[in-house]
């Protein structure tokens, strides 16, 4: 079974948000509304009325799976786009959260 | 659809006649193609002409028969395709066509001022466009750094004119 | 240097206003997505992974230190506290919001800058040789011309919607140090036999997927023919170039496919009707004027040798390792070039904090008559500094965390912003070169290595050069999983080539290991003095292969 959420980037300020029930938007990959299989029609037309009504800039689709350590995007990808750049784990959606910011390539 | 033309939005007396229509009498605008198959035909007929060429057909192959059109329609078939700038720059400076250049396709205010610059001076424009806007867009940018075929005095002619007057 | 006058500052108020309406109309919904995204990047305005970014012109690299201190001050208001110098002489701000860039873009305006053409399918912001003017081995000051072509290049209402980018460099100087091979145009400074200046003309070079070297398509352009001849090299492109197909878009397709010869004629051909019929002929007063802006600061009356500074020298042993990587040879007497290293030991290549960036602008009002170059190797440089300031200047850096003694070494790496930030990219970039420079932080073997390019792009693209790196890293997605394809031997200087990919790409994690391999061959196989690429263009792939491949 595939997983898919929608995402895509608000206009206002073009940060990554994610399809959430009730056509709202947030930036929290596990509060997103996930769609089983390929029943992603109806979420991809509200994403489209978020854009008629621009709060947000070309939704897709991403393919998540939900782990033990919680959700995860499946493509490297969009796991950056859900936390920030790995280079500056002070900046995007992980700032604040403790990490190591050694200089190192780690592998996603 | 109406056309901006010299600071008014007014009614195209013009008909665009399709490639396999009858011909009818008054001004019509045919392709490039239905002109060079049935030149003969269209050059004797009483009323005005005006061709259309797309964005991948050439000024030279009417610039021998400029003086049978009163008008040259240059097609944008997107916004992005900026071919017709050359296009329309040649066939004012190169082969001199004094008649009507009008801008057709997907003509958006934000390249009117671009298009003015290259000889443009109709545009055909969506049902429901308020001219003011379009009129603000050719004032926006008031400073010329290039030469084109509007003749504008570009920035640099006029910095040579102030200094040898003063 | 250039100062605008009454037209330009109007053109580019002007141009901010345009913008902020565009962008309300944007807001308001007047704008679709699809429409207003060809205008915001025609304003260098992106949309990037996490937010949007903006790219700013530094026009061919010249920047004044009251400038800088304006690109602090935006870093920190609207950004989040730093930007990043790029490869192509623009610095770039990650996270401005769509509302507040008209704003930022009126404070760009006051102190005479703008992100005019630094994106979108038109003539880019034209880059120069970071040293021009003050170089000692210099024909010509290309800035004279750079600024020429900024003014006509900025919306040039014929060539606003070509297929594709179109990018110019200049150089002044023998010494290409402006990559102008690998342009769109390239414009090199030559005299001829009557002593009169004038430009060889090099076009369809270029990185991206299909990386090319330019050809020579007029030997000698008379000063006055030059914005004549670029309309019609221009005109001819946008007429002919492809627009079916986005990566066969640009005017090196056009040129290999046409073919030298029938290029050149067709362009002559266009040169001389457009002669005839629009031209632009540079007013020598135009020329003067321009040129006027760009005199040679007042300078002192200084000898070559200066004392104290050998002192130094001779006592200060890390002052000496510095002054070896970082100094360039002036035309001026008693003066020095200061290349600024933006590649701390492990840090992101380009990167400078608004702290560094005020640190900089105070060493150039300090040191180097406010002047600072930004140059494609993502460095700065003072341009002026008299050679009995370098210690002073390098103390001065040192307290900012800006004295890494690396320039032209090994950890001196090109990148690209990569999958960190950048939309295209198939793999990120600035974790592998943070992994190399750590690797090589050792300075005494850095500096027994000697020159070595090492450029880094997340994707064909190209934007970190990779082509033209003695060694070039090129991020590749194999089945979702970043990994890294090296090429050798490139070179973006007038001894321009392309490098020889060396086999299959390693993964993320066997990309230090693999530089490490290269540089131990290159150790062993170097004779008496010989540069890497040196040594490459001798010994050929195939023992760094060898090595590379040897446990597979
Ligand atoms: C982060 C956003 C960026 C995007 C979306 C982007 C996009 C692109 C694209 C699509 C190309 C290929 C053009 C072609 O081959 O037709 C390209 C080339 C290039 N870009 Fe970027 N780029 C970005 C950032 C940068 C940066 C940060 C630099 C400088 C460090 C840069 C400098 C260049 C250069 C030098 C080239 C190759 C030269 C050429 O055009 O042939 N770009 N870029
Ligand atoms: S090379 Fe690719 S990954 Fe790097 S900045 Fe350019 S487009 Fe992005």
């Amino acid at each position: 079974m595939t997983c898919s959420v929608v995402t895509a980037n608000r206009l206002d300020d073009g940060a990554v948000v994610y399809l959430a029930p009730e056509g709202r938007w947030t930036g929290c990959l596990d509060a997103a509304l996930v769609a089983r299989d390929d029943a992603t029609e109806p979420l991809m037309a509200m994403a489209e009325r978020a854009v008629a009504d621009r709060l947000v800039v070309t939704p897709y689709l991403i393919a998540v799976e939900d782990g033990p350590k919680g959700r995860l995007a499946s493509h490297i990808k969009e796991r950056i786009r859900a936390t920030g750049p790995t280079v500056r784990l002070d900046l995007g959606k992980q700032a604040g959260q403790t990490g190591s910011t050694e200089a190192r390539y780690v592998s996603l | 659809m109406p056309l901006v033309k010299d600071d008014a939005l007014i009614q195209d007396n013009w008909t665009r006649l399709d490639d396999d229509a009858a011909m009818i009498d008054g001004p019509v605008v045919v392709s490039l193609e239905r002109w060079l198959n049935e030149r003969d035909v269209l050059a004797s007929r009483n009323g005005a002409l005006g061709v259309v060429l797309t964005s991948h057909e050439t000024p030279e192959q009417i610039a021998g028969d400029l003086d049978r059109f009163s008008l040259v329609c240059l097609e944008f078939p997107k916004f992005t395709d900026g071919r017709a700038y050359s296009h329309a720059r040649k066939l004012r400076e190169r082969f001199g066509f004094k008649g009507e250049l009008r801008a057709v396709g997907n003509v958006l205010r934000d390249q009117f001022l671009f298009m003015q610059r290259c000889g443009f001076d109709a545009f055909e424009v969506a049902e429901g466009t308020a001219l003011e806007d379009w009129l603000r867009a050719t004032t926006e940018i008031s400073v010329a750094y290039q030469s084109a075929a509007d003749r504008r005095a570009t920035a640099m002619a006029q910095r040579q004119d102030a200094c040898s007057t003063s | 240097m250039y100062r605008y006058d009454e037209f330009d500052h109007t053109l580019v108020a002007e141009r901010v206003t345009q913008f902020r309406d565009q962008v309300r109309r944007r807001v308001a919904g007047e704008l679709t997505e699809d429409e207003f995204k060809p205008l915001r990047l025609m304003n260098g305005l992106y949309l990037q992974l996490h937010a949007y970014m903006l790219r700013v012109a530094v026009p061919y690299g010249v920047l004044s230190a009251h400038q800088m201190r304006r690109l602090a001050h935006i870093a920190r208001v609207y950004d989040k506290g730093y930007g990043h110098f790029t490869t192509r002489q623009n610095i770039q701000y990650n996270w401005p919001r769509l509302e507040e860039v008209p704003d930022l873009l009126e404070e760009l305006a006051e102190v005479e800058m703008h992100a005019i053409q630094t994106s979108g399918n038109c003539i880019r912001n034209v880059t120069a040789d970071q040293f021009a003017g003050v170089a000692a081995d210099e024909i010509d000051d290309p800035r004279v011309y750079a600024e020429i072509i900024r003014q006509w290049s900025t919306l040039h209402p014929e060539f606003s919607f070509l297929p594709r980018k179109f990018k110019i460099a200049i150089t002044g100087a023998p010494n290409d140090r402006a990559a102008v091979k690998v342009h769109d145009i390239g414009l090199r400074m030559v005299r001829n036999e009557a002593d009169e200046p004038g430009f060889e003309v090099i076009v369809g070079g270029g990185q991206g997927r299909t990386p090319m070297i330019g050809h020579v398509v007029r030997g000698f352009l008379p000063v006055p023919d030059l914005l004549t001849y670029l309309d019609a090299v221009l005109r001819v492109y946008n007429q002919l170039g492809r627009r079916d197909n986005l990566c066969k878009a640009r005017i090196k397709i056009l040129v290999h496919e046409t073919g030298v010869d029938e290029f050149t004629r067709l362009v002559e051909e266009e040169f001389a009707a457009m002669s005839r019929e629009s031209p632009q002929v540079l007013p020598g007063g135009e020329l003067a004027r321009i040129r006027a802006y760009f005199q040679p600061p007042a300078y002192r009356d200084l000898r070559e040798a200066a004392p104290t500074l050998d002192l130094a020298l001779a006592t200060d042993r890390a002052f000496a390792q510095w002054h070896a990587a970082s100094v360039s040879a002036h035309k001026q007497p008693g003066y020095a070039i200061v290349t600024i290293s933006l590649k701390p030991i492990g840090g992101i290549p380009g990167d400078a904090s608004a702290e560094e960036m005020e640190a900089v602008a105070d060493l150039a009002e300090r040191f180097s008559f406010s002047e600072i170059r930004v140059t494609h190797e993502q460095n700065l440089v003072l341009p002026d500094v008299a050679k009995e300031n370098l210690h002073a200047v390098w103390q001065g850096l040192k307290a900012a965390g800006l004295a890494t003694p690396n320039v032209g070494l090994v950890t001196d790496i090109i990148a690209c912003p990569g999958l960190d930030y950048c939309n295209l990219a198939n793999a990120r970039s600035i974790p592998i070169a943070q992994e190399i420079s750590e690797r090589f932080a050792d300075l005494d073997r850095q500096h027994d290595i000697g020159e070595l390019k090492v450029k880094i792009s997340g994707c064909i693209n190209a934007c970190g050069h990779h082509h033209v790196g003695h060694i070039g890293i090129l991020g590749v997605d194999k089945k979702g999983i970043e990994h890294y394809q090296i090429t050798l031997g490139g070179d973006a200087t007038e001894t321009a080539a392309l490098g020889d990919i060396v086999g299959p790409a390693f993964s993320g994690e066997k990309v230090t290991d693999a530089v490490d391999t290269i540089v131990a061959v290159y150790l062993e196989q170097r004779r008496d003095g010989e540069r890497f690429l040196e040594t490459y263009r001798r010994v050929g792939l195939a023992p760094f292969k060898e090595k590379l491949y040897a446990s597979r």
